[in-house]
């Protein structure tokens, strides 16, 4: 190392260090306030004619929201340069030269505070909506949205353990979800379960053919893997269309119960949700609550994920997408493994599915085609296999996007009037997917998190011992 | 220190061979396919020994040290650990058998960190004494210890070599299973790595198999070593026999590695 590259080293390591929450938003704040300023001349009063009369419309909303994305923007822009620069200047872990230690990655870095951020976007999205939109069912469409983003999220995270952690290329994992849906719509409709005993009845079924789909699949890997999956997938799809006996047949399942507030419907009449919390009766109540529901199931996904990657069986699950014949000769009984990730993927999936079907008060095989697994499965390719927080973005850029998309009219004015950008929603889909695949080829975070994470390095001879981690 | 390795070797297999050997492999019999590759193999381990088994490419080293495993499984002949017949029995539990593996090729697992490589290591007796283990791998490994939150394919060769010998050490076997720990090393890393399979065989009484193209090295440090030719063990005796007779000499011996 020449005298040079050290101090340059040393410096930018000074500099993002020294990265704080307070100097961006500093900094977000003043871009946002120049941008206050150059919208009063711009955006803030519309003119319109009425007549010969001209008026000024006070648009002090759209200045709010735009003030805001500048300050959002640059905040997020903050954060990349800084972990650009962490990067550059902390010794990566792709480098053999360097010992690393206990520094956090970029990754880490990042999420720090791109977590609590998302988590309360997530928690406090209908709020945000019903002020933005000014009313309850203004606000339905958007909600409706969250509901399905999370839906894939959640479908994301399920598929997530056995393709991203343990490395078994499940193309039929809707077989599954379908799986939730059925055991929901059928207990319900025959049996008059209620909701809450059928949700873990559901992803008990749903575990149970997944060690189903387990069993035959042991022995293979890869491609051949992936195949047998989407033929189980198929085989799911056609025996609900064709056990007309059961099933209902291509006609469906429909008048599911609705779910309840803990045993309170979401009626107007007496004894409903609205009259017992002295609320007006509002249709939206149900969704909004609805949205909760999905929020926390996806988040238990996430929860019980992220804790099993830190016990033994998540880290077998990490060990056999690694090497196989390693994980055997470790002792590592590789069938228990396997049946386990299919088992807790599909239980996740099933989940998913009976909250799908208590949504729609409706379901039919149409909803559970090759295209939702293939869905589901780009969303857990794009968003870097293994990653949580990187399959919740693919999600929402995945299924959020094309309804983005429907809502670009603007494009009517360039495009002529016959333009539809929904139409367009596939090949979009296809240029983003190649882009990716051109500039981001691990997915949009393909940096492993380790599932330990050293408190100092040089701690382990000592210290660590006696804190007994491990 | 040639002399002292090989006075050992004189002295050891006689006083161990009283006792039942600790593996025994008596007629084994492994195919790939309608392809033969062991034609019927007797060898035996004692416990304490370093054995060594040499050959060239393709001799099926590597074929009967996996067979052992139980992967590819013997068609043919008995395998017995510890007076337990463990020809039939399913990998993992084999590995539960205090026989552990560094496996040809290393086989580490690349993405995930030194430190979780350890705890896969140890996953079988759940992680109890993992602290300690840790610790020792460290003072045998130096190196590792430096690089614990370091993925392991980022790792060089050698540290990579390290990192699979520490990983078998970490569920405390008696039975130390070595697939070519010498494969792609620099000389000096070689010596290490043998220097500390001959500690862990002095201090800690380590059983250890050592499979190995390194045949001077490798017999130099062994108690006792077989010789394999395609499929067949065509020669067994100490170390230091083996070293000296003028046909191994001819076949792995020319070129020196002196």
């Amino acid at each position: 190392m020449n005298a040079p590259s050290i101090t340059s080293t040393a410096q930018t390591q000074a500099v993002t260090r020294s990265f704080d929450l307070g100097a961006a938003f500093k900094d977000a704040f003043k871009t946002a306030l120049i941008m206050l300023g150059l919208s009063i001349p711009i955006l803030a009063y519309k003119t319109d004619q009425s007549g010969a009369d001209l008026f000024l419309t006070p648009r002090w909303g759209l200045v709010a929201i735009v003030c805001a994305i500048v300050f959002g923007l640059r905040l997020v822009l903050h954060a990349f340069t800084a972990s650009r620069a962490y990067t550059k200047a902390t010794p990566s872990a792709h480098q053999a030269t360097e010992p690393v230690g206990a520094t956090p990655s970029a990754f880490q870095h990042v999420s720090r505070f791109a977590i609590p951020f998302f988590l309360g976007v997530a928690l406090a999205f209908p709020v945000l909506i019903y002020l933005i939109q000014g009313g309850l069912n203004e606000s339905r469409y958007w909600v409706d949205l969250g509901i399905l983003i999370l839906t894939y999220v959640m479908l994301g995270w399920g598929l997530n353990i056995v393709v991203g952690l343990a490395g078994l290329l499940d193309l039929g994992y809707v077989a599954f979800y379908a799986v939730g849906a059925y055991s929901y719509a059928l207990l319900s409709t025959t049996f008059g379960l209620s909701f809450w005993i059928c949700l873990p009845l559901a992803g008990i079924l749903a575990a149970f053919w997944g060690m189903i789909l387990g069993f035959p699949v042991l022995r293979l890997r890869g491609d051949y893997l992936a195949i047998v999956t989407l033929a189980f997938g198929e085989i799911v799809r056609l025996v609900l269309i064709n056990w007309v006996d059961l099933t209902n047949g291509g006609a469906g399942i429909s008048s599911i119960p609705r779910a309840t507030f803990f045993g309170l419907p979401f009626t107007a009449g007496e004894g409903g949700f609205a009259a017992t919390f002295g609320l007006e009766f509002n249709g939206m109540h149900r969704m909004i609550f609805l949205y909760y529901l999905i929020l926390f199931l996806a988040l238990l996904t996430n929860f019980v994920t992220m804790r099993l990657r830190k016990l033994p069986v998540g880290r077998a699950w990490e060990a056999l997408r690694e090497d196989e014949i390693a994980c055997r000769s470790l002792g590592i009984n590789t069938t228990n493994t396997k049946l386990t990730a299919f088992a807790i993927g599909a239980m996740f999936g099933g989940f998913a599915g009976s909250f799908f079907a208590v949504r729609q008060g409706f379901v039919s095989p149409e909803s559970f085609n090759f295209l939702e697994s293939a869905i589901i499965l780009a969303i857990v390719v794009l968003g870097g296999m293994g990653s949580q927080i990187g399959v919740a973005i693919a999600a929402i850029v995945l299924v959020g996007g094309p309804e983005v998309l429907r809502n670009l009219t603007f494009l009517q004015s360039i495009f002529g009037a016959g333009f539809d950008p929904n139409e367009y929603r596939l090949l979009l889909f296809g240029v983003g997917m190649v882009s990716m695949m051109v500039w981001r080829p691990r997915g949009l975070i393909s940096e492993r998190e380790p599932s330990v994470i050293l408190k100092e390095r040089k701690a382990i001879s000592g210290s660590l011992v006696k804190e007994g981690h491990g | 220190m040639s002399t002292a390795g090989a006075n050992i070797a004189m002295q050891s297999p006689q006083a161990s061979s009283a006792r039942q050997p600790l593996l025994s492999v008596r007629g084994v019999k492994t195919y790939y396919g309608n392809i033969i590759a062991l034609k019927g193999v007797d060898m035996d381990v004692n416990e304490g020994e370093i054995v060594t088994l040499i050959g060239a490419n393709g001799a099926g080293k590597s074929t009967l040290m996996m067979t052992i495993f139980g992967n590819p499984r013997c068609r043919e002949g008995t395998i017995t650990y510890a007076g337990k017949d463990i020809t039939k029995m399913p990998t993992h539990e084999i590995a539960r058998l205090s026989i552990a593996q560094s496996p040809e090729g290393r086989r580490i697992f690349p993405r995930m960190t030194v430190y979780e490589n350890l705890q896969m290591g140890a996953s079988m007796n759940g992680l109890a004494h993992f602290d300690q283990d840790l610790e020792r791998v460290c003072t045998l490994f130096p190196r590792l210890k430096e690089r614990l939150q370091q993925r392991g394919g980022t790792l060089s060769g050698g540290e990579q070599q390290m990192l699979a010998i520490a990983r078998a050490l970490m569920s405390r076997p008696k039975l130390l299973l070595l697939d070519e720990p010498s494969l792609g090393l620099a000389p000096l890393i070689v010596k290490q790595i043998f220097q500390i399979i001959k500690e862990l065989n002095e201090k800690d009484g380590m059983t250890v198999f050592l499979v190995e193209q390194n045949a001077y090295h490798a017999l130099k440090l062994a108690h006792r070593g077989y010789v394999m030719v395609t499929g067949n063990i065509t020669m067994s005796g100490t170390g230091r026999e083996l070293l000296e007779d003028p046909q191994v000499k001819a076949a792995y011996l020319e070129g020196g590695h002196h």
